[in-house]
C-alpha cells in the first residue's frame, strides 16, 4: 500500500462549489471527500464515525442532496455543489433546524449533529411538511447514541413548522 | 427552599449547543497543530500468545516513518484501578486480546503509519484462548492470562461473598422458594465519535488533548506510566463525542502519543479506527447469575441469595467494583430481611469489559425483576403488587447497609401504572406489557483510589469583566457544564449564559473525578452551589455596605442585580471592597459504607429510582418483538434542567432498548463476531418507539437543591420489562437478553412440546466462592453516617 508520500501518487487539481465559494484545492485521487475536507479545507465541522459508510456521520450535500462524505471521491463531485455544517447558517442567522436542535437540546455530545443537520435539511427542502414517519425515514441512515431520537424528531418538526 | 428558584428548573437550551449546531465545537480528531504526525497502533491478531520477536526494521526504513515504539518504551503497568496495574500501553511479552496493543508508529501520514504497522514483523506463540465463563472456571490449558498477577492455575479473577442477615432462618420460614438462573449478553458503548488523541511536548511538559470522561485518571496513569510528575503534564478534555462509560479508563492510544510526542519533539495524533474502538471496549460484562429467594404467603421477601459469574475479557479495567455492583443494589429497592451475595469476575481472551451506564447494575436487576416476576406467578400474586409490597421506605437503611435517603418508587410506579393504563389493558396473544423499577447511585461514595479528598472541587472568580466557573469536570454530552452555569446562575442571579465556564483542564481547573457513577451533578454541582453562595455572600456584604444596609437578607439578588446595582457594578464595589475576588466549593459524599470491609462499593450520598412500562408487540410466527411505546418515570430529585433530563432519560430508554433487543459483544473462533457499525446491530429511529417520561422531584436532602442522578438509572427497568412484556404476549420467558427472534421461537417451541415455556441458562457453573463475611446487618432506621457511624463501631469491622 502506498503512503500518501509516496512520489508516484496521482494528484489531481479538484474544483468545488463549497458552501457557495468556488475552491480549488489539489489532492491525492484516492483521499475521500472527508478527509479532503476535513484534512485538506479545514472544514472539520463534518464528523466521521466509521469511514465505511455506516453510520451517516459524514453527511453533506451534494447538489442539495445528502451524501456520505467517507464514501465519496472529491473528483465524483467535481463542479458541483457541495454544503457542509459550516455553510448551513446564514452568516450569524442560524438555520431553523439550527435554532430547534437548539432549544429542544436535540445535541447532546453534538457528534451526530452537522450530519444529522444536514440530512433534515435535504428532508424538508424537498418536503416541507414531513410526517413523524418521513422525518424517522430520511433520517433513519444518521445514527444517534445519546438522545433517542425523539428530541431529534421534535426538532426538525419545530423548524419545519416555523419554515411553513 | 425559601425564595423562588430563577434559573433551577428551568428547560433552557445547553451552554454549548450554539458551538455543536454550527460544527464548531473541537472535539480531539478535529485539532490539527504544525507539524503534527499520526500515529497508528498494531494490534495483536491472536486472541492468546507469546511474543517471541518484534521486528521493526522494515518498518523504520519507510520514508515518512519518524518513531517506532514497543513494548519495551513503555513498560510500566497501569489500569484505572489500584488493584488492577494489569494493563500495558503496548505489550512486550504476551497479548490477551485480538486488538490487544503490541507496536506504534508515528509517521508523516496516517497512510504512512498503517502500512509501517504493517511491516512490522511479529513472532507469536500462540496459547489456547479461554473464550467462556466455564472454561476460565478451568486450569488454564496453557498458563493462566494473567499469569504475572494470579497465582492461580484457573482464571479467577475477583471473588467476593457476603452475608448480611439470617439467611437460613429466613429461608426457613419462607412460604415459597424459587430459584432461577439468567445471562445477560456483554455489549459496548458505541459512542459515535472514535477515540481521539492529540499530544504536544513543549519545554519538557506534556499536553495530551482527549476525547475522555476523566482527564484526573488520565493525568494519574500518564504520570506513572511516563514517569513524569503531574506538574509536568497537563490534560484537556477535548469536545466530546459520547462516553456512555467507554472513555473511563485511561487507553494505550493517549499514553503512546504522549511518549510519541515526547522522542519525536512534534505533535502527534492517534484516532482509533471503528474496529479498534470495538476492541477498546470496557463495555457491560456478559453475565451469569443465579438466583434464589423465599417469600411469605403474602409476597415478602424472607431471604434472596445471589451468584453472579462476569465474563471480565483480558483485562482487569473497573472489574473489581463491577463484580460488587451486580449484586449490591438489590437492596436499595426490595426490602430484603436476609441476603446473601456471591459474586465472581473471570479473565477471557476477549476486549476488556468495563463500565458501561449502569456499571454491573443492569444485570442484577435483569435478574431481580425477572425473579420476582416469576415468584409472582407462582404465587398467583400481580407482579406489580408482589414488588410494591417489598418497596423499600425512604429515610432507611439496606440490610447490606446501603443508607437510603429521598425515595420516590411508589410515586414512580403511579406514574407509569396509571399512563400506561396497565392494569386495564386489554390481554390478547401477541401484545404485552411489562413492568420493572429500579434505582442507580448519584456518584459512588468512595473514590476509585483511596484518599481523603473532596470528590469534586469548583473555583469561582468575579472580576469587573464578570464571572467564570473551573471545574474539573467533564461535559460528555449529558450537560454537565451546563448545570454549573445553572447553578452559578441561580446563587449570582444571572443567566446561565452570563457564565464563563473553564471544566476539564487539569492545568487550569481543581480537581474533579470526572464523568462516570452519574456523579457530577450532585458532587460538582454541589460544590459549584458552596463556591457561588460564598461569591454571593461576597457581592451582598459589599453592596450592603455601600447601600448603608445593615440586614444583609434585604439585599436582594435576581434578574441581574444584587440589591441597587447591576451585578456588573456590584463586581466593581465588591472588588473595590475586599480585593481580588475568588470563592471556592469542595464536595466529599459523607462515609456511607457499613463496618466492614468491601463496605465501599454501592453507598451513594443518595439513589434515583425509575418505573417503566415497556409495551410491544411479539409476533409468535416470527419471533419478532417490536415495541411498541415506553411509560418511563424517574426520581430526579429536582430537575436543575427538565430538559436535559428528559434528555438523559430518553437516551437511557433507547440504550436498554438496544441491550435488550439487539445489541451483542459476540466472538467467533477468538475473533470478535461484528467489530462494525453495520453488523453490530444498534437501534435507529425506526426501531425507536414514542417514549412519554414522567419527572418525580422527591428533593433530596443531600442534592444540590434536592438533585439526584439522571444519567444511568432511567436504563435498568427497561429491559426487564421488556422481558415481562414479552412473557405477557406470548406466555414465554426469554431469561437472556438480547431477545432476538430466534430465541423467542425456541421458548415457544418448548413450550408448545410442554416442556419449560422459557429460553435460557439452564445451570449456573460451580464458583470456588470463599466462605462469605457474615455482616450483621443495621437496625432500618439507622441512618448514621461519617464520623458518627465510625465512632458508632470503634472496635472496627462488625462481623459474626
Amino acid at each position: 500500500m502506498p503512503g500518501a508520500l509516496d512520489r508516484d501518487v496521482q494528484r489531481e487539481v479538484v474544483r468545488l462549489h463549497l458552501n457557495g465559494d468556488d475552491v480549488e484545492t489539489l489532492v491525492p485521487v484516492h483521499k475521500t471527500l472527508l478527509e479532503v475536507l476535513r484534512e485538506d479545507l479545514g472544514l472539520t465541522g463534518t464528523k466521521h464515525g466509521c469511514e465505511l459508510g455506516e453510520c451517516g456521520t459524514c453527511t453533506v450535500l451534494v447538489d442539495g442532496r445528502p451524501m456520505l462524505s467517507c464514501l465519496l471521491l472529491p473528483l465524483q463531485v467535481e463542479g458541483r455543489a457541495v454544503t457542509t455544517i459550516e455553510g448551513l447558517a446564514e452568516g450569524p442567522v442560524d438555520h431553523p433546524l439550527q435554532a430547534a436542535f437548539t432549544e429542544l437540546a436535540a445535541a447532546q455530545c453534538g457528534y451526530c449533529t452537522p450530519g444529522m443537520l444536514l440530512a433534515a435539511k435535504s428532508l424538508l427542502d424537498d418536503n416541507p411538511k414531513p410526517s413523524r414517519v418521513e422525518i424517522q425515514e430520511a433520517l433513519a441512515g444518521n445514527l444517534c447514541r445519546c438522545t433517542g431520537y425523539l428530541k431529534i424528531v421534535e426538532a426538525v418538526e419545530l423548524a419545519a413548522g416555523r419554515m411553513a | 427552599m425559601s425564595r423562588e428558584l430563577g434559573s433551577v428548573g428551568k428547560s433552557l437550551p445547553k451552554v454549548d449547543a450554539a458551538a455543536k449546531v454550527r460544527g464548531q465545537a473541537v472535539y480531539a480528531d478535529d485539532i490539527n497543530l504544525p507539524r503534527m504526525l499520526h500515529c497508528k497502533i498494531l494490534r495483536a491478531q491472536a486472541p492468546h500468545a507469546r511474543i517471541l520477536s518484534i521486528d521493526t526494521s522494515a518498518a523504520r526504513r519507510l520514508p515518512g516513518v519518524v518513531a517506532i515504539l514497543t513494548g519495551a518504551d513503555l513498560p510500566i503497568r497501569f489500569g484505572i484501578l489500584p488493584v488492577s496495574q494489569d494493563e500495558a500501553a503496548l505489550e512486550g511479552d504476551k497479548v490477551r486480546y485480538v486488538g490487544d496493543p503490541v507496536a506504534a508508529v508515528a509517521a508523516q501520514d496516517e497512510e504512512t503509519a498503517a502500512a509501517a504497522c504493517e511491516a512490522i514483523k511479529v513472532e507469536y506463540e500462540e496459547l489456547k484462548p479461554v473464550m467462556t465463563i466455564a472454561e476460565a472456571l478451568r486450569e488454564a490449558a496453557d498458563e493462566p492470562i494473567q499469569e504475572v498477577l494470579s497465582k492461580r492455575r484457573d482464571n479467577l479473577h475477583r471473588l467476593v461473598s457476603y452475608e448480611f442477615g439470617d439467611l437460613e432462618g429466613g429461608f426457613a420460614r419462607a412460604h415459597l422458594v424459587r430459584e432461577d438462573v439468567f445471562f445477560y449478553q456483554g455489549n459496548t458503548h458505541l459512542p459515535m465519535e472514535q477515540h481521539s488523541a492529540v499530544a504536544t511536548y513543549v519545554e519538557g511538559r506534556v499536553t495530551l488533548w482527549s476525547s475522555t470522561q476523566v482527564v484526573h485518571y488520565v493525568h494519574r496513569a500518564l504520570s506513572r506510566v511516563l514517569e513524569l510528575p503531574m506538574n509536568r503534564i497537563r490534560v484537556v478534555g477535548a469536545a466530546h463525542g459520547g462516553g456512555f462509560g467507554g472513555k473511563t479508563d485511561p487507553f494505550a492510544h493517549e499514553l503512546v502519543v504522549a511518549k510519541l510526542a515526547m522522542v519525536t519533539g512534534r505533535p502527534v495524533k492517534c484516532t482509533l479506527t471503528r474496529e479498534e474502538v470495538f476492541y477498546a471496549h470496557r463495555g457491560r460484562h456478559p453475565t451469569l447469575m443465579w438466583y434464589r429467594t423465599g417469600v411469605d404467603r403474602e409476597g415478602r421477601i424472607t431471604a434472596m441469595h445471589v451468584k453472579t459469574a462476569l465474563d471480565g475479557g483480558a483485562y482487569g479495567s473497573y472489574g473489581a467494583a463491577s463484580v460488587f455492583y451486580t449484586g449490591t443494589l438489590q437492596t436499595v429497592t426490595y426490602d430484603v430481611p436476609a441476603y446473601k451475595f456471591e459474586g465472581a469476575r473471570v479473565y477471557t481472551n476477549k476486549a476488556p469489559c468495563g463500565p458501561k451506564r449502569g456499571h454491573g447494575t443492569p444485570q442484577g436487576r435483569f435478574g431481580v425483576e425477572l425473579h420476582l416476576e416469576k415468584i409472582a406467578h407462582d404465587l398467583g400474586m400481580d407482579p406489580i403488587e408482589l414488588k410494591r409490597r417489598n418497596f423499600v421506605k425512604p429515610f432507611s437503611r439496606a440490610v447490606n447497609w446501603l443508607r437510603i435517603t429521598s425515595c420516590g418508587l411508589e410515586e414512580c410506579t403511579e406514574k407509569v401504572l396509571s399512563a400506561s393504563g396497565y392494569t386495564s389493558r386489554e390481554r390478547r396473544p401477541g401484545r404485552g406489557l411489562g413492568f420493572a423499577i429500579s434505582a442507580y447511585m448519584s456518584g459512588a461514595g468512595t473514590a476509585i483510589y483511596w484518599n481523603d479528598m473532596p470528590h469534586s472541587e469548583v473555583q469561582l472568580k468575579v472580576d469587573r469583566t464578570g464571572a467564570t466557573v473551573y471545574c474539573g469536570a467533564m461535559d460528555i454530552g449529558q450537560g454537565s457544564d451546563s448545570v454549573l452555569a445553572q447553578i452559578a446562575a441561580e446563587e449570582l442571579g444571572l443567566q446561565p449564559g452570563d457564565l464563563r465556564l473553564v471544566t476539564a483542564d487539569t492545568d487550569t481547573t481543581p480537581v474533579d473525578l470526572g464523568s462516570y457513577s452519574s456523579r457530577v451533578t450532585f458532587m460538582a454541582g454541589n460544590a459549584c452551589l458552596e463556591a457561588a453562595r460564598k461569591m454571593r455572600n461576597l457581592l451582598v456584604e459589599a453592596v450592603a455596605e455601600r447601600m448603608g444596609v445593615a440586614d444583609l437578607e434585604e439585599i436582594e439578588v435576581g434578574e441581574g442585580r444584587v440589591g441597587e446595582f447591576s451585578f456588573e457594578e456590584a463586581c466593581v464595589i465588591a472588588s473595590t471592597r475586599f480585593g481580588a475576588l475568588s470563592t471556592t466549593g469542595s464536595y466529599k459524599p459523607p462515609r456511607i459504607g457499613g463496618p466492614f470491609k468491601g463496605s465501599g462499593v454501592g453507598p451513594s450520598p443518595a439513589y434515583s429510582y425509575s418505573a417503566a412500562v415497556v409495551e410491544v408487540e411479539a409476533d409468535g410466527r416470527t419471533g419478532i418483538v417490536e415495541v411498541k411505546r415506553v411509560w418511563i418515570a424517574h426520581d430526579i430529585g429536582r430537575a436543575i434542567n427538565p430538559l436535559l433530563v428528559i434528555g438523559q432519560v430518553e437516551g437511557s430508554v433507547y440504550m436498554g432498548l438496544g441491550e435488550a433487543l439487539m445489541e451483542e459483544q459476540e466472538y467467533r473462533k477468538g475473533l470478535h463476531k461484528w467489530p462494525s457499525m453495520l453488523e453490530y446491530k444498534s437501534p435507529t429511529f425506526l426501531e425507536t418507539p414514542p417514549i412519554e417520561t414522567f419527572l418525580v422531584e422527591t428533593v433530596d436532602p443531600e442534592g444540590p437543591y434536592g438533585a439526584k442522578e439522571a444519567g444511568q438509572g432511567p436504563l435498568l427497568p427497561v429491559i426487564p420489562a421488556l422481558n415481562a412484556a414479552v412473557f405477557d404476549a406470548l406466555g414465554v420467558w426469554i431469561d437472556e437478553i438480547p431477545v432476538t427472534p430466534e430465541k423467542v421461537l425456541r421458548a415457544l417451541e418448548s413450550k408448545a412440546k410442554g416442556a419449560e415455556p422459557r429460553y435460557g441458562p439452564k445451570v449456573f457453573p460451580e464458583v470456588p466462592y470463599p466462605e462469605p463475611i457474615k455482616v450483621e446487618p443495621p437496625a432500618p432506621d439507622d441512618l448514621r453516617v461519617g464520623a458518627e457511624l465510625e465512632t458508632a463501631f470503634p472496635e472496627g469491622p462488625r462481623v459474626r
